[in-house]
């Protein structure tokens, strides 16, 4: 147990995890590995992305007590701002990352793929910053309800490439995304939006994410009783947990009930890793559904599989109409518009709170990792 | 080493009658057949094999009912068959369940793209219990030492992926087919002088010419997506069947010029080969 949640051994969290990729992609994988595990050792790249967050992503963000929520709840309700970090969402906090030490590797494009849009966003935001080529992967279904993020994507200089195939959603602009990487893997960097993938792609967002756990550790004036995150791939729920995994706080990530990868999915292989895999008796990957494009996505990082197996994190869903109530209820009380993906934090929160599963009194940090802009068409349909 | 090997690929399940194309390309002179089981996140191929896994899951094609279907024409099969398929199909029933299935279904051979060496381990002890051959793949870029692992590690085949990239037809068959051939038949002679598997070269071969060159850089050759397309472009098994035979022409062809090279070479040398 003590092991959790820090360097894993072989690219393993207990049974999860690994590098199931082609052999083509095999050697830029441990060659990524390596180059992580130098710049995240070198403390002049730390400086480097340390005052890239600082003084140009906004980090810190801050941690804002919910009060009329607290009240009308009963409980003492902090929310980590993610919402307002640069682009919009913590998807920044990894994509600056990744894209530095793209640029210490010697590549000259980025690859990603993309579901809400946030993670294209903020990749062609840090390929612009550092003057690299990015293309990112889309699904067609995402790209037609996320059309503002489409908009922000080319007006930065991104190419966006939309995904016919499947479901069209973020696992087919996935699958994609990898196929380009094997094409061009000697100048391209595949910068992975989530937790999931091939060993190192992980831990080494995780590294990235964990920035969002340290701060609001530090903020933080106890340690919480609970600490919340939304879970799709579950990059801002492990970058939330990491702060917390060595305190007696429960760590609870929120899936979407259509994308219930943890609730109702079971062990399997996806894009590169062994992990918690939506999917039919014979081993078809299931096509998610949620209103939130971000978590329409049938598995989950492999380490939040590990932490659920071994009991430190607990996974529960809601609906979409949980959601959708959660977004305007948290907006009129908070005065805060936040994305559909973190509205499922919220609404977690507002269904518990009182029951043993949320005591009266208890102590919760919250993360929102997106703001709600990009989702007004959606809503706006729903009204 | 005798004629160079003939390979195709089929997805199985892609039409009703998908065995007729199996039975086909094994009249035209196949010497084994790969047949795709299809999975719904075929990450390593290109559009033409996502397309038939597509529409072979669209029918409702299963691991169960092609390796039915594959029983049912089983007295009439004299060429091995290789499983083409993905890791999830493999170990969401378990990898000793998985191959004791092919091989109840008289299927000789497996090939999982996204089981690269490191992660081999379970699955290829599953397959050598339940005497089904685990193909492993070499990709242009892997490193020497590593090639000579996977290549003492491989069973019935070693496949060269002939280029960086996904499944798919190309213009022209890239140069890094023949590089990576020799560096394979560097590592077999390393290990073993006597006895080595045949190499198939791979990925993005297609027509007489291409087959030509990759049969002149390996010991056989795999056609899929060429092959593919033909069929969900309507294609009959008839006509797929002519298809194999002019490759296999091609390939026999360019089999005998570079007999004919050996021997020039062997008398100028003045050993026999």
């Amino acid at each position: 147990m003590s092991a959790l949640m820090s360097v894993p051994v072989a690219g393993r969290f207990g049974d999860f995890g690994g590098r199931f990729v082609p052999e083509s992609l095999v050697p830029a994988c441990g060659a990524l590995a390596s180059a992580f595990a130098a710049a995240w050792a070198d403390p002049d790249f730390r400086a480097e992305l340390d005052d890239l967050l600082a003084v140009y992503a906004g980090r810190p963000t801050p941690l804002t007590p919910a009060r009329t929520l607290s009240a009308d709840l009963g409980i003492e309700l902090l929310l980590k701002r993610e919402d307002l970090a640069h682009t919009g969402s913590h998807k920044i906090n990894n994509v600056l990352g990744q894209a530095l030490l793209a640029r210490r590797m010697g590549k000259s494009r980025l690859i990603a793929e993309t579901g809400a849009g946030q993670h294209g966003v903020a990749t062609a935001t840090a390929a612009a910053l550092l003057g690299l080529e990015a293309t990112v992967y889309m699904g067609e279904r995402d790209i037609e309800r996320q059309q503002l993020n489409v908009l922000r994507m080319t007006t930065l200089g991104a190419t966006v490439v939309p995904v016919t195939t499947g479901s069209r959603t973020l696992k087919d602009a996935t699958n994609e995304a990898m196929r380009a990487w094997v094409a061009d893997v000697g100048d391209a960097h595949f910068l992975l939006g989530s937790v999931g993938g091939p060993h190192p792609y992980p831990w080494m967002v995780r590294e990235l994410q964990r920035v969002i756990g340290d701060e609001a550790r530090r903020q933080s004036p106890y340690v919480p009783d609970v600490v919340v995150a939304c879970v799709g791939g579950g990059s801002n729920s492990a970058g939330t947990f990491a702060g917390f995994v060595d305190t007696p706080a429960r760590l609870v990530g929120v899936e979407a009930a259509g994308g219930a990868a943890m609730t109702a999915g079971r062990p399997g292989v996806v894009h590169g890793a062994r992990s918690m895999v939506l999917q039919d008796a014979e081993g078809q990957v299931a096509e998610a559904e949620s209103i939130a494009a971000g978590l329409d996505y049938p598995g989950i990082g492999p380490e939040h599989a590990h932490l659920g197996a071994v009991g430190r994190a607990e996974y529960f869903t809601v609906s979409d109409t949980e959601v959708i109530s959660a977004v305007r209820r948290l907006a009129r009380a908070e005065g805060i518009i936040c994305a559909l993906e973190s509205a499922h934090a919220v609404a977690w929160v507002l269904r518990e709170a009182g029951t043993p599963l949320l005591p009266t009194g208890s102590r919760v940090i919250l993360t929102l990792s997106g703001r709600g802009d990009k989702d007004m068409a959606t809503l706006g349909a729903v009204a | 080493m005798t004629a160079k090997l003939l390979v195709p690929y089929l997805t199985a399940g892609v039409t009703e009658n998908w065995l007729d194309y199996l039975l086909a390309v094994q009249e035209a002179g196949a010497d084994a057949v790969e047949i795709g089981l299809p999975f719904s996140d075929p990450m390593l191929d290109g559009v033409t094999i996502q397309e038939s896994s597509d529409r072979a899951l669209a029918r409702g094609a299963t691991v169960a009912s092609i390796l039915r279907d594959v029983r049912g024409v089983r007295d009439r099969l004299r060429v091995p068959l290789i499983a083409f398929t993905y890791a999830n199909l493999v170990y969401r029933p378990g990898p000793a369940v998985f191959c004791r299935e092919l091989a109840d279904a008289g299927i000789r051979g497996l090939i999982v793209p996204d089981l690269p060496l490191d992660e081999a381990g379970e699955v290829s002890r599953a397959a050598e219990a339940a005497g089904v051959e685990l193909t492993l793949l070499v990709a242009p870029v892997t490193p020497d030492d590593r090639l000579a692992e996977i290549v003492s590690r491989s069973r019935g085949y070693v496949y060269a992926i002939s280029r960086m990239g996904t499944t798919g037809e190309r213009d022209a068959l890239a140069s890094s087919a023949a590089a990576l051939t020799a560096r394979i038949r560097t590592a077999q002679q390393r290990a073993n002088p006597d006895g080595r598997l045949p190499v198939l070269v791979g990925f993005g071969v297609s027509g007489a010419a291409q087959v030509a060159e990759a049969g002149r850089a390996g010991d056989g050759v795999v056609v899929g997506s060429a092959l593919m397309r033909r069929v969900l472009d309507g294609a009959t098994p008839h006509d797929l069947g002519a298809e194999v035979a002019s490759l296999r022409a091609a390939l026999d062809r360019c089999d005998q010029e570079d007999s004919a090279d050996r021997t020039a070479y062997a008398e100028v040398s003045g050993h026999r080969g």
